[in-house]
């Protein structure tokens, strides 16, 4: 079962295109690379796939349900937000919580049981913007996970993450994606330490997007 | 009793001090976490242009000066979406489009002295109508705030995180935009145009140094603006000093000690 499907996209300002004629195929259950050097545009095709940039031609189609996206650790916490790691997970509960609601206690307990799921529910009462790169990436998934999505991507979640964080932040995606079922698409130019679990592979590069490697899921 | 709550003028003053000290903080800390701290003095700006077309026109300055913000805050909007790199250029054109046309107005401005105590506000010379009209607004500020709490929490946060999250994120933007434009109309009247954003960004700094939650944040913020306003208007009484500019120095002098207190800690 397909869950994103972009036929003939393309996207650019008036200087050019920016991505061409750009086919991806996400299926239920894959765990998708999109990798390639710096300002390709793969933000871009993230971007396009989430709704938050339009198309100027071909279509994106999303079939599988809710997505939850993990932008970069550097770019979502702006140093000194004074949020606690609770209220920043609860934030995603929007779409359970409804517009000009409070949150009850089972939506508390939602987030707390993700915070436990990443490793994090002892750090709820902390300021996200005091815990380390690694801490905030974990905190983010799990401000991802609360809505309960079907796909999960994620924009070079690795970048000012240490190298221990870093494995133990693939083995968690790992375990999400084996065991949960989540699928799961990620960008990074450092594709080295996880390229083994992924079962699909694209490559950016020239405008273009390119199926660089694929393994049954 | 003190002596100062004999007389009516302060009372009122009090009032409407303790009000705006309640909206403004709540205003300016999601400015502040949007890194929107310019719009705010590029409202009270234009406000003075306001204020000048109802001191020329016959019409309520406060209304007036409501009415130029409203329409300066969307034409903030207007122009950051023409320049979607360099979006600051929007706050430096309308700020220049209000301090001109402010300029240009308050030739035709009989009573000077009236236009100048927008300057550097005249919280003690509010009429009742007034009064009216700032607890009218600061009512509807608070009724939204709460209502739009984690919704305006959550853009503050991540704009696009919000949008993905299904919330209506360009409809809060327009009714924040009018919350933010009625606040610093109301608030200039106070503390003064030349000021208000002060009382915006200052609370907030202070409740940043000793905050461990959002909420937390929020509520310490709003406790300083109430102790500013309160102390700078004693203060003003007693000393026969500028209530704006007391209010704000009060402000200034706070954070400089909680900053050191923090840094000894």
């Amino acid at each position: 079962m397909n869950h994103i499907v972009l036929n003939h996209v393309s996207f650019g300002y008036e200087e050019g295109f920016i991505l061409e004629d750009v086919n991806l195929t996400i299926e239920k259950g894959d765990y998708a690379g999109i990798i390639g050097p710096n300002g390709t545009g793969k933000s871009t095709l993230i971007k396009l796939i989430l709704g938050l940039l339009p198309a100027k031609t071909g279509k994106v189609e999303i079939t599988g349900g809710r997505i939850g996206y993990v932008p970069q650790v550097g770019l979502a916490v702006k140093a000194d937000f004074p949020a606690t790691v609770l209220e920043t997970v609860m934030l995603n509960l929007y779409p359970d919580i409804g517009l000009f609601r409070r949150p009850k206690k089972h939506h508390y307990e939602m987030a707390e049981k993700v915070l436990d799921l990443v490793g994090m529910n002892e750090y709820k009462d902390r300021l996200i913007s005091k815990l380390s790169g690694g801490q905030q990436q974990r905190v983010l998934i799990a401000k991802s996970l609360v809505s309960q999505p079907d796909i999960l991507i994620l924009d070079e979640p690795i970048a000012g993450v240490d190298a221990e964080s870093e494995s133990n932040f693939y083995n968690l995606l790992l375990n999400l994606n084996r065991e949960e079922k989540l699928t799961i698409v990620m960008v990074t130019h450092n594709i080295h330490n996880v390229s083994k679990d992924m079962n699909k592979i694209y490559e950016v590069n020239n405008k273009s997007v390119r199926l660089k490697g694929e393994l049954p899921c | 009793m003190l002596m100062l709550f004999q007389y009516d003028f302060m009372r009122k003053a009090f009032i409407v001090g303790i009000l705006l000290a309640v909206i403004v903080p709540c205003i300016g800390m999601i400015i502040v976490l949007r890194r929107l701290s310019m719009t705010g003095d590029a409202l009270s700006h234009t406000s003075l242009a306001g204020v000048a077309i109802g001191l020329v026109t016959g019409m309520n300055p406060i209304l007036s000066a409501s009415i130029t913000c409203i329409l300066a805050a969307f034409g903030i909007e207007f122009i950051r979406k023409r320049f979607p790199k360099y979006s600051e250029i929007s706050i430096a054109v309308i700020m220049s489009a209000g301090v001109g046309l402010a300029g240009l107005m308050s030739g035709f401005v009989k009573n000077a002295a009236n236009f100048n105590s927008f300057l550097f506000g005249s919280i003690v010379a509010i009429t009742k109508f007034e009064m009216y009209l700032v607890i009218g607004i600061s009512l509807l500020v608070i009724i939204i705030f709460v209502l739009l709490y984690k919704e305006l929490v959550h853009m503050a946060f991540d704009e696009d995180s919000a949008k993905l999250s299904g919330i209506p994120v360009n409809v809060i933007n327009i009714i924040f935009t009018l919350l933010t434009a009625l606040t610093v109309s109301v608030a200039s009247r106070t503390v003064g145009a030349l000021i208000v954003s002060s009382l915006m960004v200052i609370p907030v700094a202070c409740g940043m140094q000793f905050g461990k939650s959002f909420k937390q944040t929020l509520l310490i913020s709003v406790f300083f603006a109430v102790l500013f306003t309160a102390a700078g208007l004693t203060l003003s009484f007693y000393f026969g000093l500028k209530p704006g500019g007391t209010i704000v120095l009060t402000g200034v002098i706070t954070l400089l000690l909680s900053i050191l207190l923090k840094r000894r800690h």
